[in-house]
């Protein structure tokens, strides 16, 4: 029934859950969600694995889990990756045109983009993604294919996005300690990203912001293409701390405030009100001013949009975005988190629906799994990718193909 | 100043019947006048207050105070305030009778001496006497005159600011960073008293024009009184056309405002334009939304004035004054130091002006009797200085914040912020 290879799954292994979606790849190319497995995760902080063995723990609950629901075996995943060492940056490869003709040929394409991909970086960091963008012939810019033309000199922008390898190499090595291979790793932000753009947000111009546990990963499509991606390590995380430090509650119950009476704006009806913490008896234990928890929590919240949107801003990204902000992750179940991103960011701002991938409601609904939904998604690219090189039947093209993927 | 060579030529009338006199106290004081005096206040009563027979002699004002004693013999003050406040006290009616019939008093001193130093708070609350409103213009000396005239200066300043309604101060070190250092030194000074003859013309231009939007001599002391020490000022003018752009081109270049530095850490701001009658709202509004945008910290407070004179002329006069970092450093022995806290510590009872406007002198003591009164003054300063460094404690952010879950995590530190630590606290955000 089914065939290994139409079977795709992405594991996110994040600060607040670990995250397995399965997905089927129909022969006719039309992805569909068939199952999904989750974890309480206790081995992670700020997106980055902590404590291995509780992770790996995790992890094989997930997949268990998953692999109980779509009835199937995983054997392989496509690995969501974030943290504060992964940077995003933009970089041009220039390559003369030599043909007597000056017409441009595949291969001067192909040399270009591997002169974009030489980048200078210190041994210890890894390239996750290379990302081609638009190609500029003599300067003019904005060409999507530059093959026929002609022209005397190529350039081609690539963003970049590369993390220290060893702290790569953890994520790794957690799931290959369950005999589970990996795919290939993704940025969160980007699978995020895939999950909730149509092809027309990406065209005008959007942003994403993935507020999940540990970390706020935002990516920035302008044109069609990635123009600038980061990773903020802060998240929902950091609100509970600033509750229970500032409430002066434990975190597990600063957790449950948050959830419960936490909102992204500081609004009038709360203002005086306090809440009442009973225990397991009913009795009364504490009392917590509403207006102190809404207030902590609109600040760091209002904190993490000013430096998304500066971050945005330093890459000049800022004015490309004409779709607007799309929340997904965790956080954007914070009632009114919408309302604050827009004042924040002076923009429209509404929370990301996975689209155009059929399955499971109670998944494709959750902002929080749009990051694994996304995986899922990459992995489907890669897949049909794979399968038209295969039928090309060419050894070197694929493996040129590898290089030349455009997400 | 050549932004400020067209104006000296043309004839300002005052459009209000405010008198106002100019007093230049001490040599650099009278200095200053001079210059004043060259390019022309109409409606303005010059006069000079000296020590010195000779400086006084040579100046050209039109009237002429000379504080003499027999102690001096016609030298000066010897560079002690406190002779020279002794001087003025003694010749309190002398004084008040040069400020009667002036609605503003405008003292021009150059601080640290003795006679600018000592003479200037007697003549600010002479003049208060005499139902004037007394506006200081003063400078302190450049950091190679030495310590001991900086600390007088300071001490001066902090009495002037006691006795009179506004103090603008213009610190001679911050010209020497203006200039170029092959300046002579002649030179140097001359820059320095044509700033401050700039700011005395801006200001008396601000008060005596006829306003369409008014700026209130409460607003301008408002406006300076406590932030003397940082106070900045900036006289810029053009023609023509584009006369709205260019001044606020020749404004941003103003060496005072370190290329618009100042105005966005400024807390307020006040800004009052002076155009011929064909100024239009227009322009008014543009040069208001680049000082709008320059300074988003700080409160604006602006005037607009119509002067035939200035037909298709366009002069602008700012005056920003900037949050307080000199505070600490401005304190000096441990007696000013002990008033400073106090200041800080109780400030609506020792900053609070008094009712009446009647500044009583200090009462005559015998020697023994100040023995006394210093004993315990440094008595009770030493007390004092022991409770506030209790109340302060408690302000100092001791407590170690933790933080919390992150406390053995990688911190994320952005812009040297530590992320981890609460956005609340880090913003100094109280929950009562």
């Amino acid at each position: 029934m089914f065939n290994a290879s139409s079977i795709i799954v992405g594991l996110e292994i994040g600060t607040s859950k670990v995250c397995a979606v399965v997905g089927d790849l129909a022969a006719d190319g039309a992805l569909n969600i068939v199952g999904l497995g989750q974890s309480r995760s206790r081995g992670v902080r700020k997106g980055e694995i902590a404590d291995a063995p509780l992770a790996e723990e995790d992890v094989r609950h997930a997949i268990v889990e998953a692999e109980q629901m779509a009835d199937v075996e995983i054997r392989s995943v496509y690995l969501g990756v974030t943290g504060s060492h992964l940077r995003g940056f933009n970089n041009r490869g220039v390559h003369p045109v030599v043909s007597a003709d000056r017409e441009i040929s595949e291969e001067d394409v192909q040399d270009v983009i591997k002169n974009a991909k030489t980048i200078n970086l210190p041994a210890q960091n890894h390239v996750i993604h290379a990302i081609r963008q638009h190609f500029l012939v003599d300067g003019q810019d904005g060409i999507t294919n530059p093959v026929g033309m002609l022209g005397s000199r190529i350039e081609v922008d690539v963003h970049v996005v590369h993390g220290n390898l060893n702290r790569l190499q953890n994520a790794i090595r957690t799931v290959k300690g369950l005999q589970l291979e990996v795919d290939d790793i993704v940025f969160n932000g980007l699978a995020s990203s895939l999950a909730l753009l149509t092809n027309e947000q990406k065209e005008l111009g959007s942003l994403v912001i993935d507020i999940g546990g540990g970390t706020t990963d935002y990516v920035v499509y302008a044109n069609g293409i990635i123009k600038h991606t980061g990773v903020l390590a802060v998240g929902g995380d950091h609100v509970s701390n600033d509750l229970a430090y500032g409430l002066k509650v434990p975190l597990s119950r600063a957790e449950q405030l948050k959830i419960e009476h936490g909102a992204g704006l500081l609004d009038e009806p709360a203002k005086g009100q306090s809440i009442t913490i009973s225990n397991e008896l009913g009795l009364p234990v504490k009392t917590v001013n509403l207006e102190h928890l809404r207030r902590i929590m609109s600040l760091r919240l209002e904190e993490i949009f000013q430096l998304v949107s500066q971050g945005i801003e330093q890459a000049d990204a800022l004015d490309y975005l004409r779709a607007g902000v799309f929340l997904c992750g965790g956080g954007a179940h914070i009632p009114q988190i919408a309302k604050l991103a827009e004042q924040v960011l002076q923009m429209p701002v509404s929370l990301g629906k996975t689209n155009s991938i059929s399955g499971l409601k109670s998944a494709l609904d959750q902002p929080e799994f749009a990051t694994a939904i996304g995986l899922v998604k990459f992995g489907s690219f890669q897949q049909r990718k794979r399968a038209s090189k295969a039928s090309l039947s060419d050894g070197i093209k694929s493996t040129l193909g590898q290089l030349f993927r455009r997400v | 100043m050549n932004t400020n060579s067209q104006n000296e030529a043309v004839v300002e009338t005052p459009k209000k019947n405010i008198s106002v006199k100019l007093l230049g106290v001490g040599g650099a004081g009278i200095n200053v006048m001079e210059l004043m005096l060259k390019s022309g206040l109409p409606g303005v009563g010059f006069a000079a207050v000296e020590t010195d027979a000779q400086s006084a002699v040579a100046s050209s004002a039109s009237e002429k105070v000379h504080l003499e004693a027999q102690f001096l013999r016609g030298l000066g003050t010897g560079g002690d305030p406190d002779r020279g406040r002794a001087l003025a006290e003694e010749q309190l009616p002398k004084l008040k009778s040069l400020c009667d019939g002036a609605d503003v008093v405008f003292i021009l001193a150059g601080l640290g001496g003795g006679a600018g130093t000592g003479i200037s708070p007697v003549l600010a609350r002479a003049a208060k006497e005499t139902g004037a409103l007394a506006l200081g213009f003063v400078t302190t000396p450049f950091g190679c005159e030495g310590g001991s005239r900086q600390r007088l200066a300071q001490a001066g300043l902090a009495e002037l600011k006691s006795c009179a309604d506004g103090v603008i101060c213009l610190p001679n070190q911050k010209v020497l960073t203006l200039i170029d250092e092959n300046t002579s030194l002649l030179d140097t000074f001359r820059i320095a008293n044509n700033f401050l003859a700039d700011g005395v013309r801006g200001v008396w231009r601000l008060l005596t024009h006829k306003g369409l939007i008014d700026i209130h001599f409460a607003d301008l002391a408002a406006l300076i009184r406590d932030r003397h020490a940082e106070s900045s000022f900036a006289v810029a003018e053009a023609m023509g056309p584009t006369r709205s752009r260019e001044v606020m081109d020749k404004l941003l270049a103003h060496p005072m405002l370190d290329g618009g530095h100042v105005l966005a850490e400024s807390e307020a701001v006040l800004l009052s334009l002076i155009g011929g009658p064909d100024l239009t709202m227009a322009e008014v509004n543009r040069v208001m939304e680049q000082v709008n945008r320059q300074c988003e910290h700080g409160q604006v407070i602006m005037g607009a004035a119509i002067d035939e004179a200035f037909s298709e002329r366009l002069a602008v006069t700012l005056i920003a004054a900037r949050k307080n970092p000199q505070r600490a450093s401005a304190e000096t022995g441990p007696a000013a130091g002990a008033e400073e806290l106090d200041q800080q510590l109780l400030p609506c009872s020792s900053t609070a002006r008094p009712e009446s406007r009647f500044v009583p002198s200090p009462p005559a003591l015998a020697s023994d009797q100040v023995q006394q009164l210093l004993a315990r003054q440094s008595r009770g300063s030493s007390r004092q200085r022991k409770s506030q460094a209790r109340s302060r404690q408690t302000q100092l952010p001791l407590e170690i914040i933790s933080k919390g879950r992150f406390d053995k995590s990688e911190p994320t530190i952005h812009k040297g912020e530590d992320l981890d630590v609460p956005t609340y606290i880090r913003r100094g955000v109280a929950l009562n």
